[in-house]
């Protein structure tokens, strides 16, 4: 900053203001459209519920299950189609193209914990595997246990019992 | 018809994602973060289970529905055995989701060579 003055010989100066440059670079940055990237997470998003709804279904079908009694299975089901996806290196690739979509459903969750793990491998089994394993999943699983700490404190205060 | 709604409602959760890394510029571990307590305070209010029996994996399959169901647990458990259920029940009906993705990503790394 300082050496602002000395250098006005040397530089041309500018002849957009800041104001107008900002515009200016913003009209020549590459689009990343907003709507597109809501579409794609919209159908791949969608399309993983569909997914589990008809593992679900067939739970319910095959094992005469109620649907909370089969969202155990479902989940863990999705799970392992998520790590073998992972372990094959198909859901990155998934995730680079589909954004959240991959991302919010429980597979997502999986795959982060799947991707630490497979990249933490060579650091060795308890501290790379075991200890960064939940690098990424860690903070969904603090803050939901928090999150869920002060709802249930609420609920005392409040005295509705957990009703 | 479940079929659609589970589309729908799974959909237009992961847009609300999508909105929160693109819009609000939030990375993934934050935007995942804040969805959890979205599920939490929703279950809180007794909101989410209505979604869950409306649109089935479509609100069951998102992240949200990871702290609906740590919520969950811990009210069960309060009204069951009091205040300590708050802490002993929380993860009761999360143990699918949390042992199944630590136990095949550990063994997806005993088995899969790393890469590179």
């Amino acid at each position: 900053m300082a050496g602002k003055a000395a250098d006005k010989g040397k530089y041309k100066n500018m002849t957009m203001s800041s104001k107008e440059y900002k515009a200016f670079a913003k009209s020549r940055e590459p689009g990343r459209s907003v709507l597109k990237n809501c579409l794609r997470a919209f159908v791949v998003g969608g399309l993983i519920c569909v997914i589990g709804q008809a593992i679900q279904n067939g739970y319910m079908a095959w094992l005469h299950l109620t649907s909370t009694q089969a969202s155990g299975p479902t989940v863990a089901t999705m799970i392992f189609i998520s790590v073998v996806l992972t372990s094959l290196g198909v859901y990155d690739k998934m995730a680079q193209w589909a954004g959240a979509g991959t991302a919010v459903p429980v597979t997502g969750f999986a795959n982060s914990m799947c991707s630490a793990a497979l990249e933490h491998r060579s650091e060795g089994l308890v501290l790379g595997v075991g200890g960064n394993m939940f690098k990424l999943a860690g903070s969904v699983i603090v803050y939901g246990a928090v999150a869920a700490f002060f709802v249930g404190i609420a609920h005392i205060i409040l005295g509705t019992g957990g009703q | 018809m479940q079929f659609l709604w589970a589309f729908l409602v799974g959909g237009g959760i992961c847009v609300i994602g999508q909105l929160m890394f693109d819009v609000v510029k939030l990375s993934p571990a934050h935007t995942m973060s804040t969805l959890v307590v979205v599920g939490a305070i929703l279950d809180g209010f007794n909101l989410y289970e209505p979604l869950i029996r409306f649109a089935g994996a479509g609100a069951s399959i998102p992240i949200t529905s990871f702290g609906n169901a740590l919520v969950h647990g811990a009210l069960t458990e309060l009204h069951a055995t009091g205040p300590v259920g708050v802490i002993t029940g929380m993860f009761k009906l999360t143990s699918a989701g949390i042992s199944s993705a630590i136990i095949f990503s550990f063994l997806a790394a005993l088995i899969v060579r790393p890469k590179g």
